[in-house]
Formats: structure tokens, C-alpha cells, sequence
């Protein structure tokens, strides 16, 4: 009795020491303790070199707004915040200006869209265009600003100015991407499949933002395998684009393929929401649950943090975390519909519902089955969830 | 042992990254009359950003790098780190360094102190770190005193903020706490009618010494049972909130609702005659651990700990003693009627239908009784 007692206080012990992990002193000089980016790697090297230069002349124009977007394109590529800090750093001169000047206003609406402002961030881009018709990356950012806000008509008006401004793929694109939720999905799809076809942009990350979309709209009609190819393309294209990722994960965890997704993302955990798909990987394996057991208290420590500083950048992950991992559909529920005041994407929708079903509360799904409806937004999960919802299952 | 060294090992190694997150710092003050102690964690990727502490570009930092510029991180720090308290300024003095791991990477843990000139009301505190290089940065800042903790997140357009130090009296925390553990046994039914299952026999004697019963001896008996249901509870209470022993919660809700089942059995088929006491303080250690699992969720400051804990078990014990005080005199005078007979049998039967239901609900998870 006495050594099963001694050995229960060990694990107690063990346990208290591995959750509250407190400040330590290296014990050698030459202890690795923190992996920083190389200083040799010529993209940091070239930031490095324009920081330098910025600092000796803060004012100019041209080099900070030039600094901010190089920094706001390695945010994207690394999928890593901090750098949209240090853009925004570099347009401090502007940064609280009233009306600053238009590349500093559509960058500045850009960061603000990052932290999900949406409102002010449609401030700047309606001034932008408003001075500048001309501005086809204006006209872009404020269709994807409205299409996530569930402006569907504004976000197709902005798209129609892109046509004459960038080239058709873009703007086709940009079309598309509003029609999968107005009720209009199979013949944008068919438009954009054949626009792809014709080539019509060399860019290879046009191409993949394509190919992503037509990927999901064929996924929410539930044609499988065409979805299956297309993501493959534009894996081909861009391997690491986080959002096109995540995107697949969840297409493979929907067709019952979790041992398809660990290789996707197990060197991209850095990013919450491949750390999500990588844990509803594992959970879906049977013998899997020491690893999804740290993969989920990394993500609980990780929301706790972005809790912490009072984000809310991730509250549709947080509520797919709490639903599907953590089992609390009544969390899940509160923090899904919190998400719904500020996004409207078909994935906001989905994990409200899930969540609405789980809790048993109907009422709560109420305001999107009606969105869903009303808009006639298309996507063959949701007309499921929608009927479980409907009949009371 | 060399199994379980290589366990660990494996975990380490399949630990996810570290994440992508915005920048923030961790600043803990606590505050002691007219000092300020004072705990920073700071990101070693955001310090190498602002000073360029991988000296030799490689990527890896080492502690020597980190150790070679404690001087210099402290300075660049305090410099944008200000506390006053009134209208005087509070200086602050750098103490050691250490390093600390958080979700997304190591940081250095910045040790200080700062003394006011006069005791502290509230302290204001400027905070302007990376709000050149990083404007997205933000200060997440925790004030301890007495006891109390108060946060506050601090950014460049919330550079100076002053907090508070009012703190409630100890007597009015203890007093809350007496409320919690009152409410905790006035809701918490399978208590009660653990309670009332031991105590409904008491004013029962055997046949024989039936002539002779009075109120004294039951209420001896009724003493008995509640002593021990008391020392047995507070005793597991204690341990279980101290953190000394700990239990699954489901196991204890399950062990509950089973005591209920056995007390009332009890009444109609006798399993413990004249141990009632002892069972009392058998099922007393469990529901200790039940009354610990719900202070645990209401949370204990701290600092005053012992307090709140003592201030629970007390509200759990007036609770108590209400019920009793209540059962007792009306039990007295029910006892030799057909309706006191009907309570202990039909009513004990009915008490271990619904203890039998938490008990199924409980140990497999499921819902019956509540909608």
C-alpha cells in the first residue's frame, strides 16, 4: 500500500513539475536555448539592410512602405504575426494619420485586416479606391474584406472592377470565390475551371489560389475526387500556403483520411491551425494518444496565451478545438457564435452548427440556417447539418 | 528506470514547435508595503530583434550569447519600463536572469525590484517596450497583492495605466467562503441525504431499551454520526485542497452516490447495527474529497488559503448542523408514529432508487435524471 501510495505522489509530482515548468538557469555556457532565423539567409539579410537604412531616414516613403510589404509578405509566407508587427512599425510616421497616403493607407488596411478590423479596415480601402478607382490590389483586398464579412453583392461589385484593372484569372478568381456562398457556385466554377485551363496568369500563386478555390467548391458539392485532384495541384504549386493546408486536412479528415494529413503538417505545427488538423489527425488514429495528448495541451496552452492578450484572431479554431478535442459543445458554442459577429465564411458557419447540434441547442443555430437560406450558400456539409438541426436528430 | 528516462526523452523529441504568435511580455508585479518585486519574461527572439544577441549570426543562441548580455537586455528593458506609486517615482534595481520556455520559445525571466517612497495605493506603470520596433506587441501585466490578483494588457495606445490595489478584507473573504461552503451542502443532495439515511435510525432504539429512549441518548447518537461525518470530511477536504492527496472526481461522485445507496440500504436490511459512526467517517473521507472538488473549482487565493479553506469547512458545517438541528426535535416527536416508519422504510427505499440512479449516471457518464 505504502509503495503504490509513494509511487501515485512520484506521478503527482512528475505531473506538477511538467505543467508549472519554472525559470531555470543553463547548466552549460554553450546550451542551445533559442533557434532565431539565420542571419545569412539573404531574405533576413536584405530586411536587415532596409531596417538599417530606415532608421536613418524614417520619413521616406518609398523605403518604408517598400519594408512594410516585404515584411507583410514574409508574415504570409511564414504564417508568422510578428512580422505584421514590424511592418506596421515601419509606417509609424503615418500610422495614426487621419488619411495617410494611399500606399500607406492600403498597407495599413492590410495589417488591419490581419488582426481582423474589419471595419477600419474597410475605412482605408473605401478611401483608397474612392481617390484611386484605379487600384486593382485596393479593389482585391476590399472583396476579400466583404466576402468574409458576408457582404456578398459589395464583395461581387468590388471583384467587377478588378476585370478591366488585373488579369481575367485574378478577377474571375475574385468572382468565383463570392459564388460559392450566393447560390451561383456551379456556373462560376465551370467559368473559373475554364479560365484556369487557358492559362490565362503564369503566376504560380494565382494559379494555386485558383485551383484552392475550385478545390473547395468541388469539395462542398461533394465531388471527392475532382476536389482530391485539385488540391494536389496546387500542393504542387505552393507546398507550404497555410490556408490551402489546412484546407486539404480538412477535405482528407472529412473523407476519413487522418493518415494523409500527419505528413502535411507535422513540420508546420508552428501554426496553431495545422497543430489543430494534426491533432483531429491523431484523434482519428486509433493508438495515437500520448501524441494527441501533447498536441492538445499545446493547443490549450497556445489559445490560453492568444486569451491572454486578449485575441481573437482565432476564435473559429478555438471553437473547433473545443468541440471536436475537448468535447465542451457549450464552450465550443459561445465561442462559435462570437466568431459569427465578426466572419461569415462557410467554416465559421459549419462549426457553429456542429457545435449548435452538439448542445442541443437549436435556437442558437437559428441565425445561420436563416443566412444559409436567404443567401443560398451551397456546400453539401451544411445542407446536412442543416437537416440533422431541421428534423431534430 | 532506463525505460522510463527514454520515454521522456521521446516525448521532448515529439514535442510540437514552438508556435507563431504575436509578440507579448509577461510582467508580474507583486507588491509589499512601499516594495515592488518584480518578474519579467521577455522573448529571446524579440530581444535579439531590438539588440542582435546571436553574435555570431548562426541561428542557434546559445546561453553564453543570452549571459553575455544580461547587462544590456536589463538596461534596454528598464529603460522602457517606469513605476510610480503617487507622485513619487519607484526606481527600479535589475537582479538576476534566468531563462523560462512559453509557447513560442525560450525567454529571459528578468528578476527586480522597486522601492516607493511612501506605502503603495496604486501603482501606475508606464510601459513602452518594442512600441518602436514592434507596435503589435503587448505587455500582459499581472499585479499580485494580498492575496488579490489584478491583470491588465498594456500596447502603445495603452502605454500608462494605473491599477488599483483595494483588496477585500480577509474577514470578508473568509465570510465569502463560509457562504460557498453553506450554499455547497444546502444544494449538494447527495450530502444531505447521506446525512439523513444515517441519521433517520438514531432516534430508534433496539426494541428492548425502546421504553427507556430519550432525546439525550438520540441525540448522543446523532452527535456521533455527525462528528465523525465531520472530522472524516474536513480531514480529506484539507488534504485533497492542499494539494497533499488528489482523487479522479468521477471516482468520488461514484463513491457519493454509492454511500447514499449503502445508508439507506442500510434502514431496511441493517449492515452496520451499532458502527453507524464509523461507516460516518468511512464515507465522510470521500465526501471530503466531493466538498474539496467543488472548492477547487471555485478557486483559493493563495495567500490566504488556509482561510478560505477553514471559511468553507465551517459554511459546510453550519449547513450542516441547520439540517440536523431541524431533523432532530421533529424526528423526536415523529418517532413512534406509522408516518416516521413509512419515512425510514418506503422513504429510505425511495432515497436508494435515486442514489442508484447518480450512481449509474456517474459512473458511466451518462444523464437520467436531469434534462
Amino acid at each position: 500500500m505504502s509503495t503504490r501510495f509513494a509511487y501515485f505522489a512520484c506521478v503527482l509530482t512528475l505531473l506538477a513539475t511538467a505543467l508549472h515548468a519554472a525559470p531555470y538557469t543553463p547548466k552549460r555556457g554553450d546550451d542551445i536555448i533559442e533557434q532565431l532565423p539565420m542571419r545569412t539567409d539573404p531574405a533576413q539579410l536584405a530586411l536587415r539592410q532596409l531596417r538599417a537604412q530606415l532608421a536613418a531616414k524614417p520619413r521616406d516613403l518609398e523605403l518604408a512602405t517598400s519594408i512594410a510589404q516585404r515584411y507583410i509578405v514574409t508574415a504570409r509566407a511564414e504564417t508568422d504575426p510578428r512580422y505584421f508587427g514590424y511592418a506596421q512599425a515601419a509606417l509609424a510616421p503615418w500610422w495614426s494619420s487621419p488619411a495617410p497616403p494611399h500606399a500607406v493607407r492600403l498597407l495599413r488596411a492590410t495589417l488591419l485586416q490581419s488582426t481582423h478590423h474589419f471595419s477600419e479596415a474597410m475605412q482605408d480601402l473605401d478611401a483608397v479606391v474612392a481617390a484611386d478607382p484605379a487600384n486593382g490590389q485596393a479593389w482585391l483586398t476590399r472583396a476579400t474584406v466583404q466576402t468574409v464579412r458576408g457582404e456578398y453583392a459589395a464583395a461581387t461589385a468590388s471583384c467587377a472592377r478588378l476585370s478591366s484593372l488585373a488579369n481575367e484569372l485574378v478577377a474571375i478568381t475574385c468572382i468565383a470565390n463570392v459564388a460559392g456562398m450566393n447560390g451561383r457556385a456551379a456556373a462560376r466554377e465551370a467559368l473559373l475551371d475554364a479560365t484556369l485551363e487557358r492559362g490565362g496568369d503564369a503566376d504560380p500563386a494565382v494559379r494555386s489560389w485558383s485551383l484552392t478555390l475550385l478545390a473547395e467548391m468541388a469539395g462542398r458539392r461533394g465531388a471527392a475526387a475532382l476536389a482530391e485532384q485539385r488540391y494536389r495541384r496546387a500542393l504542387a504549386l505552393t507546398p507550404r500556403d497555410s490556408y490551402l493546408v489546412g484546407a486539404y486536412c480538412d477535405f482528407l479528415l472529412d473523407q476519413g483520411r487522418p493518415r494523409d494529413v500527419l505528413p502535411l503538417v507535422q513540420e508546420q505545427t508552428r501554426i496553431d491551425a495545422l497543430l489543430l488538423r494534426y491533432a483531429l489527425a491523431l484523434q482519428q488514429i486509433p493508438g495515437q494518444q500520448d501524441a494527441l495528448r501533447r498536441a492538445d495541451d499545446e493547443l490549450r496552452a497556445r489559445f490560453g496565451a492568444a486569451m491572454q492578450r486578449g485575441d481573437s484572431v482565432h476564435q473559429r479554431e478555438q471553437a473547433r478545438y473545443e468541440l471536436q478535442l475537448r468535447g465542451d459543445s457549450k464552450t465550443a458554442l459561445v465561442l462559435a457564435q462570437k466568431n459569427w459577429t465578426v466572419q461569415k465564411e462557410s467554416a465559421d458557419m459549419r462549426v457553429l452548427l456542429e457545435a449548435a447540434l452538439h448542445a442541443g441547442d437549436r435556437p442558437a443555430a437559428a441565425p445561420v440556417l436563416e443566412w444559409i437560406r436567404s443567401n443560398r450558400v451551397e456546400d453539401v456539409v451544411l445542407a446536412r447539418l442543416a437537416k440533422q438541426l431541421g428534423t431534430g436528430a | 528506470m532506463m525505460r522510463a528516462l527514454l520515454s521522456v526523452l521521446l516525448m521532448l523529441a515529439l514535442a510540437p514547435a514552438q508556435a507563431h504568435k504575436p509578440s507579448d511580455s509577461y510582467l508580474t508585479l507583486s507588491v509589499k508595503d512601499q516594495q515592488v518585486k518584480g518578474q519579467w519574461d521577455i522573448a529571446l527572439r524579440d530581444l535579439d530583434y531590438a539588440l542582435g544577441l546571436d553574435q555570431n549570426g548562426d541561428g542557434a543562441l546559445t546561453w553564453d550569447e543570452v549571459r553575455a548580455q544580461h547587462q544590456v537586455i536589463a538596461t534596454y528593458a528598464l529603460e522602457r519600463l517606469a513605476l510610480s506609486a503617487g507622485p513619487g517615482a519607484c526606481p527600479i534595481v535589475a537582479g538576476e536572469q534566468l531563462i523560462d520556455q512559453h509557447t513560442d520559445g525560450a525567454y529571459t525571466v528578468l528578476r527586480f525590484t522597486a522601492a516607493c517612497a511612501a506605502a503603495i495605493d496604486a501603482l501606475t506603470i508606464n510601459y513602452r517596450l518594442f512600441a518602436d520596433i514592434d507596435p503589435q506587441h503587448k505587455g500582459l501585466v499581472r499585479l499580485d497583492h494580498d492575496g488579490q490578483s489584478s491583470s491588465a494588457i498594456f500596447d502603445p495606445q495603452q502605454a500608462r495605466q494605473s491599477l488599483s490595489l483595494a483588496s477585500p478584507s480577509r474577514w470578508a473573504q473568509f465570510r465569502d467562503y463560509v457562504r460557498h461552503g453553506v450554499w455547497h451542502i444546502w444544494i449538494g443532495f447527495d450530502h444531505i441525504l447521506f446525512l439523513l439515511s444515517l441519521l433517520l435510525p438514531a432516534v430508534l432504539m433496539p426494541a428492548a431499551a425502546r421504553q427507556s429512549q430519550t432525546i439525550k441518548a438520540a441525540f448522543i447518537d446523532v452527535l456521533k454520526v455527525v462528528t465523525a461525518f465531520t472530522l472524516a470530511h474536513s480531514l480529506t477536504l484539507s488534504l485533497a485542497s492542499l494539494h497533499v492527496l488528489s482523487l479522479p472526481s468521477r471516482w468520488v461522485e461514484s463513491a457519493i452516490a454509492a454511500s447514499v445507496v449503502l445508508a439507506a440500504l442500510n434502514n431496511l436490511w441493517p449492515l452496520f447495527r451499532g458502527r453507524r459512526p464509523v461507516v460516518a467517517f468511512l464515507f465522510g473521507l470521500i465526501h471530503g474529497f466531493g466538498f474539496a472538488g467543488v472548492l477547487a473549482d471555485l478557486g483559493l487565493p493563495q495567500s490566504t488559503l488556509l482561510l478560505s479553506l477553514l471559511g468553507f469547512n465551517v459554511g459546510v458545517e453550519i449547513g450542516q448542523l441547520a439540517i440536523v438541528g431541524a431533523f432532530l426535535p421533529i424526528a423526536f416527536a415523529l418517532r413512534k408514529t406509522w408516518l416516521y416508519r413509512q419515512l425510514l422504510t418506503t422513504g429510505s427505499a425511495l432515497i436508494m432508487l435515486i442514489a442508484a440512479v447518480w450512481l449509474v449516471e456517474r459512473a458511466f457518464d451518462l444523464r437520467i435524471l436531469t434534462a
